[in-house]
C-alpha cells in the first residue's frame, strides 16, 4: 500500500509535508506526534482533551465524516473554533487524505 | 514535617506502583499531587475509558485500574498530600530532599520520585493577548470567592457544567449581571443544568450569548479588565463592559514548578538515565510520562517498569551497606507494614 502526503502548518505557519502510511491505523494527532510536531495528544487519543485542535484548510473537509458529539463536547475546551476545526486524533488516515493540509490551532 | 523514605510527586499510576515496589524493599512512600484524588489522567480525564494494554487485563476501566491498585499498595499504608502542587525542593545539611507544597506543607527524605506525568492540571487559559494583565485584576479561571462577584458584571465562557453551574449560582443574586458566552448552542453540561440556563436566560435573569467567543480583552484606567470583545459567528464583534470574566474551558497539563528545579529538561520532559531513571540530579529519580529517554514511550507499562528499576536504585542510595534486595513475591508473599 503506498504511502500518501499530508501537509501541516504549525503555529509559526511553517508547513511540513508528512509521508504516511495508511495501514497502521494511524491518526493526524499520532503522525504530527510522531514527526515532532507540537501536538500534545495528553489523553492518546480518545477525544477527550482537544490538545489536538487542528483546522482542515483542503477540499477533504467536505468527504469527512460528521463531528461525533464526544468531538464537539471535546472542541468546546479548545480555543477558535472554527466550522473547519476538527481534533486530530478523530482524523483517521486513508488514502482519500492524500494531500490534506491542516493547521495547528494555537493552545492556551 | 512528613518524613518518609521515597517522596512520589505524582499520584497516577505510575506512582502508586512505586509505592508497591517500594514496600517489598520495606521503603515507606509519601505521594504528593495536586489533584484533588489520586490516579493521575485516569482519574481526571477518562475514568471511564478502557484501556487495552495492561498485562493480563484484556480490558479495563482507567477507574478500575486505580481502584486496583490503591487496593494492591494499601498495605504498605502511603501516606498522600493531595489538592497541593510541589513547589520546591531543597536539600538539607544531611542531604536529605525537602519538598514545599502550594499550601507550606513540607516533607522529609533522601529520595524523590518524580512521577508527574504530563505535568500539573492547570485551567486551560484562552490564547488571548494581553490575557496575562488582566489575571487577578478581573480575569479569574478559578471561583475561590464568589463574594468578590456580589454587584459585579460577570462574563463566563464555557459549556461544560463548570460553566453551567456558577454562571447559575452567580445570576442567582450575586452578580448584578451575568452573561454565559458559548460557541455553539448545544452544552455537554448535565441536562437539568442547561434547561434552568435556558430558562434562566429566557426570564431575563441572564444573558446567553451563543456562536459567540471572547477575542479580546482591554483594561480601564486603573489597568483592571474593564471590557471585552465578543466574536459572533454571523454578526461580527462587539464590545462588552464588565468587571470580570472568568473563563471555564477545563483543565490541561503544564510542567509546572518541576521546570525550575534544575533538572535537565528536554520536549517538556525530564531527561534521564535508562540504567535507573535517575536525572541529573542525584537522588532524584523521574519516571512515567514525565521522563524521556531514547526510545521512550509514553506508557503505563513502561511506567511500571521504570518504577521498579528506580526503587532498586533507591534502595541501594537508602541503604548503601545492604545488597541482594530483589524480592519475589511468589516465595514471600506480600507482607504489610
Amino acid at each position: 500500500m503506498a504511502d500518501i502526503t499530508v501537509h501541516v502548518i504549525d503555529r509559526e505557519g511553517v508547513q511540513h509535508d508528512l509521508e504516511a502510511p495508511i495501514d497502521m491505523g494511524l491518526n493526524m494527532m499520532e503522525l504530527c506526534k510522531a514527526s515532532d510536531l507540537p501536538v500534545e495528544g495528553t489523553c492518546g487519543g480518545m477525544a477527550l482533551c482537544a490538545s489536538c485542535h487542528m483546522y482542515v484548510e483542503s477540499a477533504h473537509l467536505e468527504q469527512m465524516p460528521e463531528k461525533s458529539e464526544d468531538e464537539e463536547d471535546m472542541l468546546d475546551e479548545a480555543f477558535f473554533v472554527e466550522d473547519n476545526s476538527r481534533l486530530g486524533c478523530q482524523i483517521k488516515l486513508a488514502d482519500l487524505h492524500d494531500g490534506l493540509v491542516v493547521r495547528l490551532a494555537a493552545v492556551g | 514535617m512528613i518524613q518518609t523514605d521515597i517522596i512520589i510527586i505524582g499520584a497516577g499510576p505510575c506512582g502508586l506502583f512505586t509505592v508497591f515496589e517500594a514496600g517489598l524493599l520495606k521503603l515507606r512512600c509519601h505521594l504528593i499531587d495536586a489533584l484533588p484524588q489520586a490516579g493521575g489522567q485516569c482519574s481526571e480525564i477518562y475514568p471511564k475509558k478502557p484501556i487495552y494494554d495492561i498485562p493480563a487485563y484484556p480490558e479495563v476501566l482507567a477507574g478500575d485500574l486505580i481502584e486496583k491498585l490503591m487496593e494492591q499498595i494499601a498495605p504498605f499504608k502511603p501516606g498522600f498530600t493531595l489538592g497541593e502542587r510541589a513547589e520546591f525542593i531543597e536539600k538539607d545539611a544531611e542531604g536529605q530532599f525537602i519538598v514545599k507544597t502550594s499550601h507550606g506543607t513540607a516533607h522529609r527524605a533522601p529520595v524523590i520520585a518524580i512521577a508527574g506525568g504530563l505535568g500539573c492540571f492547570e485551567p486551560r487559559k484562552p490564547p488571548v493577548e494581553g490575557l496575562a494583565d488582566f489575571e487577578g485584576h478581573g480575569v479569574e479561571y478559578i471561583i475561590k470567592e464568589p463574594d468578590i462577584y456580589k454587584g459585579k458584571r460577570v462574563v463566563i465562557s464555557g459549556g461544560g457544567d463548570s460553566a453551567l453551574d456558577w454562571a447559575l449560582y452567580l445570576a442567582n443574586g450575586v452578580a448584578e449581571e451575568v452573561t454565559l458566552v458559548h460557541r455553539r448552542d448545544s452544552f455537554r453540561a448535565h441536562p437539568d443544568s442547561v434547561q434552568k440556563v435556558l430558562d434562566l436566560a429566557a426570564a431575563g435573569g441572564m444573558r446567553l450569548m451563543t456562536h459567540a467567543e471572547v477575542i479580546g480583552v482591554n483594561g480601564g484606567s486603573d489597568g483592571a479588565l474593564a471590557e471585552l470583545t465578543i466574536k459572533h459567528k454571523k454578526e461580527g464583534a462587539s464590545q462588552l463592559e464588565v468587571d470580570h470574566w472568568i473563563p471555564l474551558f477545563g483543565l490541561s497539563p503544564k510542567l509546572g514548578p518541576i521546570g525550575a528545579w534544575n533538572l535537565n529538561i528536554s520536549k517538556n520532559a525530564v531527561e534521564v538515565d535508562t540504567f535507573d531513571y535517575q536525572t541529573n540530579v542525584p537522588g532524584i529519580y523521574a519516571i512515567g510520562d514525565i521522563n524521556t529517554y531514547p526510545g521512550k514511550l509514553k506508557l503505563i507499562l513502561c511506567g511500571f517498569h521504570e518504577a521498579t528499576l528506580m526503587v532498586q536504585s533507591a534502595f541501594k542510595r537508602i541503604h548503601p551497606d545492604k545488597s541482594n534486595v530483589l524480592k519475589y513475591t511468589t516465595v514471600n508473599g506480600v507482607n504489610a507494614f
